[in-house]
């Protein structure tokens, strides 16, 4: 907001320049003097002493723990957010079928996933396997179990053992991340798709395209164009929701951080600074990216041209960049989750 | 096979579970009220005439909304409240409530700000040029005529974000208090065994305080949108 007009204030006059002058000193000097007791504060808990702060100069500490912690976290961000895009559009596009049989059930099961929080689910793939999976294994399923657990499950870590299924910390954060995740995806997909203007299929129809040729050629090349910066946002939440591994002490780099150097180092403030200075700078690039996207599909024509809702589905897609509101979903009742 | 829906555990306990999800909601509800006043002090930071508080909301805005909540609410607990002896009560239990409280309704308010921001957007120019006109200062074309139709403008929003936090309470109790529905689900899995039932449970619990939320909100938002 520059000196222009805007909705709450007109180009200041000379009594208003003045004025906010002064409100300019007093919160610069207010700013300064909180700053000042809260270093003052550190300071006199020692937080400043050079030994806490001297293991981050060592080549050792970075590779034998940050960046070990980081590229777990980016692993499973990266695994997390793959997947959960392959189940957002397997997803999303079910719930646009033309039979009930599909939109049905694909609707439920987003819904759901969607309203549970993701540490439910995560603690559902971490504790529910091994205590179930032996009633299973004597059960008529036995087989199915260890099959599918040998298959699906051994990418992941998960193992199974005399009908015993273990799942690892990972394997249970990439789970509730795809399922969570996906489920807002799949939102995001439907009202991509739904967000292109009827006159485009109406006009792929009319033309004798088949239903899976005006989805494949038409609407999905489109829509990607205008979900992108919700998607990019998303990836942000995955990202971020990627910390929640700590609780079930998979070891990321909020675990590194915040367990394992402090235990070897005795740094626990000045080790949660480095790694919180590596979050933000990844999340910011990353919604850096998602802005950039926005403002770039917000000025092409092509896409602005008859999409209002276009506009509305990002913005949304910005407001609920955070661990979990809901989002793309245009109507009242999608915004339930 | 039949043991694995066996509901009895999840009936014998029923007043656990509900005590779980109590101790959500008063968590939940205590944060909604200081992420509303946290956000609307940001915003009005944001948007004030004045650089310097303009800057400070838009770094802290952006810092706590790239941040994982995780890390905020270690930040909290293992930073403020066990290193730096920061404390709310001399009591754990209290103590750690107020942490979570904290760390929530800070996390939340950037949310909260944001969305109220989109919503300074959609008032009219001609609003405020209006309220200036009859000699209305900024503080109070601000507190009574932009910020009263922002709020309107953004039921929706701030109804999404509202939602997300109740769910977000998981984290918190998770870190810093341990008492909530999900803490006592790990408990009820610890003693009992894990076990589906339990987890649909407190599933349905969840869906019973988030889906009426959603819909309450849209009918709101219906019911307040400004007429223009």
């Amino acid at each position: 907001m520059s000196a222009e007009a805007s909705v709450l204030f007109d180009a200041p006059g000379p009594r208003a320049q003045r004025r906010n002058l002064i409100l300019t000193v007093i919160s610069a000097v207010v700013l300064v003097a909180v700053l000042a007791v809260m270093g003052w504060q550190l300071k006199s808990k020692g937080q400043f002493a050079a030994n806490l702060w001297e293991p981050f100069l060592k080549p050792e500490v970075w590779t034998g723990y940050i960046l070990k912690g980081l590229a777990n976290t980016l692993k499973a961000a990266l695994v997390g957010s793959v997947l959960a895009l392959a189940f957002g559009a397997v997803f999303g596009l079910a719930r646009l079928s033309d039979h009930a049989w599909l939109r049905v059930p694909a609707g439920a099961v987003v819904e759901f996933f969607r309203a549970m929080p993701l540490l439910i689910l995560i603690f559902l793939a971490f504790f529910v396997p091994p205590s179930i999976s032996p009633i299973i294994a004597d059960g008529p399923l036995g087989n199915f179990q260890r099959v599918m657990v040998e298959t699906l499950g051994a990418p992941f870590g998960v193992e199974i053992s005399r009908g015993v299924v273990t799942v690892p910390a990972f394997a249970a954060l990439v789970f509730g991340l795809v399922l969570y995740n996906g489920s807002v995806l799949a939102e995001v997909i439907r009202a991509g798709v739904q967000s292109i203007p009827r006159g485009q299929s109406e006009a792929a129809y009319s033309i004798g395209m088949r239903k899976n040729q005006v989805m494949r050629m038409i609407l999905l090349p489109q829509a990607v164009t205008v979900m992108m910066p919700a998607i990019v946002s998303q990836m942000v939440v995955l990202l971020k929701d990627t910390a929640l591994g700590f609780i079930i002490a998979f070891e990321d780099l909020t675990s590194y951080g915040f367990k394992i150097l402090p235990a070897n180092y005795f740094n626990l403030l000045p080790a949660a600074f480095v790694i919180s200075i590596i979050y933000i700078g990844l999340n910011m690039a990353l919604s850096g990216l998602a802005n950039k996207l926005e403002s770039r599909t917000r000025r092409s024509a092509k896409v602005a041209a008859g999409t209002p809702s276009a506009a509305g589905m990002t913005a949304t897609g910005r407001i609920t960049g955070d661990g979990g509101a809901v989002g793309a979903g245009g109507d009242g009742g999608a915004a339930g989750g | 096979m039949n043991e694995l829906f066996n509901f009895t555990e999840v009936f014998d306990n029923l007043d656990k579970i509900l005590s779980g999800f109590w101790a959500t909601i008063r968590l939940a509800s205590v944060t909604a009220v200081l992420a509303l006043i946290i956000g609307t002090v940001l915003v009005s930071f944001r948007v004030s005439p004045t650089p310097v508080l303009r800057g400070v909301g838009t770094v802290v805005v952006n810092v706590l909304r790239n941040t994982p909540l995780t890390l905020v609410a270690l930040l909290c607990v293992s930073g403020l409240s066990d290193v730096l002896k920061v404390t709310f009560s001399d009591t754990p239990s209290v103590n750690g409530y107020w942490w979570a409280v904290t760390a929530l309704s800070v996390y939340t308010g950037a949310f909260v700000s944001e969305a109220l921001r989109s919503g300074v957007n959609t008032v009219p120019l001609g609003q405020a040029e209006a309220a200036r006109s009859i000699g209305l200062t900024f503080g109070q074309s601000l507190r009574m005529i932009i910020l009263p139709q922002a709020f309107r403008a953004v039921i929706g929003p701030l109804g999404s974000v509202l939602i997300a936090m109740i769910k977000n309470t998981t984290i918190v109790a998770a870190v810093a208090y341990g008492v909530d529905a999900v803490s006592e689900m790990k408990i009820m899995f610890f003693d009992l065994g894990a076990s589906l039932p339990i987890f649909i449970g407190f599933a349905i619990g969840y869906l019973i305080l988030t889906l009426p939320a959603g819909f309450f909100f849209g009918w709101l938002a219906k019911r307040m949108a400004v007429a223009r």
